[in-house]
């Protein structure tokens, strides 16, 4: 079973969003997402200031098999990307709720937050589909 | 088989297509031929191409390839076009391709190169196309293309790259290159990359290194456009200006393959290793199997349209597997020096052609600076002299005045390596009797 923290939010692509205590929210990829997409060889972080609508993709993490779209699971402005993982992509794998966050964002719209599943609710999200 | 996927007739087959845009019936399609009437034929078409001398370069070039050239790329262990679909099993294949990647890398000066693309002209476009995922440092979708680029590169490039959005804007010339004080106007504007050939369409040389700086110092990428015979004799791509160019793309046929008909040739392309993510088409790379004993593999492939269908880098996942082989056989036996000796005896044989002609009244040598392809300004309209040149079995070259018509009356001419002295003065010869039969304009 993977990992699932309790103090994030969830979106069912697999995203994690942590609120931070500026408003500014950091997202990464599950335990789960890392597990299933194997070892990454390569991120591709957006554009410094890039604007994200919910649904957009935004990230592209790339594993030795396939290349595949993180979408926003909010919307937003980019404030950071995580660019020590253009020399150690692996840290997503690693540790994909720490070190391999990938993207920090300033929403457009908080309650676009209370759309996403807490980590129950994901946890069952996962068994479910897991069916 | 009908029955077996469920549908009635053919017909059903073809019911996604509106009935406006079918057609029933192929007028111009001629009744189907046996074997031996269709060998007829072909030998009938091809006796029609005569065995004339040709001096036309234009993007195409007759250079001796030695007999072994062909004789190893048609063994049946590299008769195929394609790499094969369980590609690592076929180590031959692969190291072949990576031999040709490395080839291409050392000649242009940079890091890695594909497996090749289909011809020069899409490959510039993949080129432009690349250049506008890959500079992040831009938002524009404009791209700056001198006019002395090979004017269908640039005809096929502005319609592939139109579908995206994106736009290419024209560097005028002077005196055969693209003119440096007209760079002035375009300041202050953002533009993705832009695209410089070397040696120019009309045989002229670029200030590669000005262009060069003048386009990384506003954040632009350089697409060079080069043959690969001139690069043992000019400076390679990646040794341009300060920081060298980003990409290098162009026509790999003077490398090994004949001028048959128009193709077909091998576009080739390489960049510098931070940007090979962008990089369309396959890549051999050189790795170790579970007991470290090293292999071949096909590598990168996780942009490439099998994976990432609609948002692959290109949709053109293939190469040009044959044409690739013969080229890497020609450059392996040529070596560099072999390289560097038939690219300078292209521009001599160029060089002394050009300048005899010269000597003749109502021809004279427009640009001084050039490789190993000349424009001769006549005094007289360029086709008829062509046609009366070929009646007498000698192709003149390549007529300017429907893709530059600012040049006048202007013929580009072309002596490689394939041409004798012999050739040449049969040229001038029919040249100096042409030009007395007609009058000048």
């Amino acid at each position: 079973m993977s990992e699932v923290p309790g103090d994030l939010k969830y979106s069912q692509e697999h995203e994690w969003v942590r609120l931070e205590d500026d408003g500014s929210v950091v997202v990464g990829i599950t335990d789960h997402a890392q597990e299933a997409l194997g070892e990454l060889v390569f991120v591709e972080t957006p554009e410094d200031d890039a604007e994200f609508s919910k649904g957009d993709a935004c990230v592209v993490v790339e594993s030795v098999k396939a290349a595949s779209d993180v979408y926003a699971p909010i919307g937003g402005t980019l404030v950071a990307s995580n660019e020590a993982l253009a020399d150690e992509p692996e840290q997503v794998n690693k540790s994909p709720y720490e070190d391999g966050w990938l993207v920090k964002l300033v929403p457009s719209d908080h309650a676009e937050l209370d759309e996403l599943m807490d980590a129950d609710a994901y946890e069952q999200f996962l068994a479910d589909s897991a069916g | 088989m009908l029955q077996q996927i469920g549908i009635k007739d053919t017909e059903q087959l073809f019911d996604e297509i509106p009935a406006d845009l079918r057609i029933d019936h192929f007028d111009s399609v001629p009744d189907a031929l046996g074997e031996a009437a269709v060998i007829r034929l072909m030998r009938s078409r091809a006796a029609a191409d005569g065995d004339a001398i040709s001096f036309i370069g234009a993007g195409a070039y007759e250079h001796h390839i030695p007999a072994v050239v062909w004789d190893i790329a048609t063994r049946g262990e590299f008769y195929s076009a394609y790499t094969p679909y369980q590609a690592e099993a076929s180590q031959g294949t692969l190291q072949v391709i990576y031999e040709y990647q490395s080839m291409m890398a050392g000649l242009t000066g940079l890091d890695v190169a594909n497996a090749s693309l289909y011809d020069g002209a899409t490959a510039f476009a993949e080129a432009c196309l690349m250049a506008v995922r890959a500079n992040r440092k831009s938002k524009s979708r404009k791209i700056l293309v001198s006019r002395s680029v090979h004017p269908v590169y640039r005809q096929v490039a502005a319609g592939i790259v139109r579908g995206q959005g994106i736009e290419l804007v024209e560097l005028s010339l002077k005196d055969g290159c693209t003119d440096l004080t007209a760079l002035k106007a375009f300041d202050g504007e953002d533009f993705a990359a832009i695209c410089i050939q070397q040696p120019t369409f009309l045989g002229t040389l670029e200030d590669v290194d000005a262009l060069t700086n003048w386009a990384h110092e506003r954040t632009m990428f350089v697409v060079a456009i080069c043959n690969p015979m001139t690069l043992s004799v000019l400076t390679p791509p990646g040794l341009w200006g300060d920081e060298g160019a980003d990409i290098a793309c162009g026509e790999g046929q003077p490398m090994g393959i004949p001028v048959s008909s128009g193709g077909p040739y091998f576009g080739y392309m390489v960049c510098r290793q931070a940007i090979v993510r962008q990089m369309p088409g396959r890549i051999v790379g050189r790795t170790v199997d579970l007991d470290g004993k090293p292999g071949f593999t096909l590598t990168l492939q996780a942009r490439e349209q099998h994976i990432r269908r609609s948002k692959a880098t290109s949709n053109i996942c293939t190469n040009q597997g044959l044409m690739v082989t013969a080229a890497t056989i020609y450059m392996s036996l040529l070596g560099s020096e072999g390289l560097r000796r038939t690219a300078l005896q292209c521009h001599e044989n160029t060089r002394s052609l050009a300048y005899r002609l010269a000597e003749l009244e109502g021809i004279s040598v427009a640009y001084d600076m050039f490789f190993h392809e000349a424009v001769l300004q006549l005094d007289r309209p360029v086709q008829p002299v062509i046609d009366a040149l070929s009646q007498q079995n000698i192709l003149a070259g390549y007529d300017l005045s429907a893709t530059y018509p600012e040049l006048g009356n202007a013929l580009l001419v072309c002596a490689t390596d394939a041409r004798t002295e012999e050739d040449m003065d049969l040229f001038v010869a029919i040249m100096t009797a042409v030009l007395g039969q007609s009058e000048a304009a």
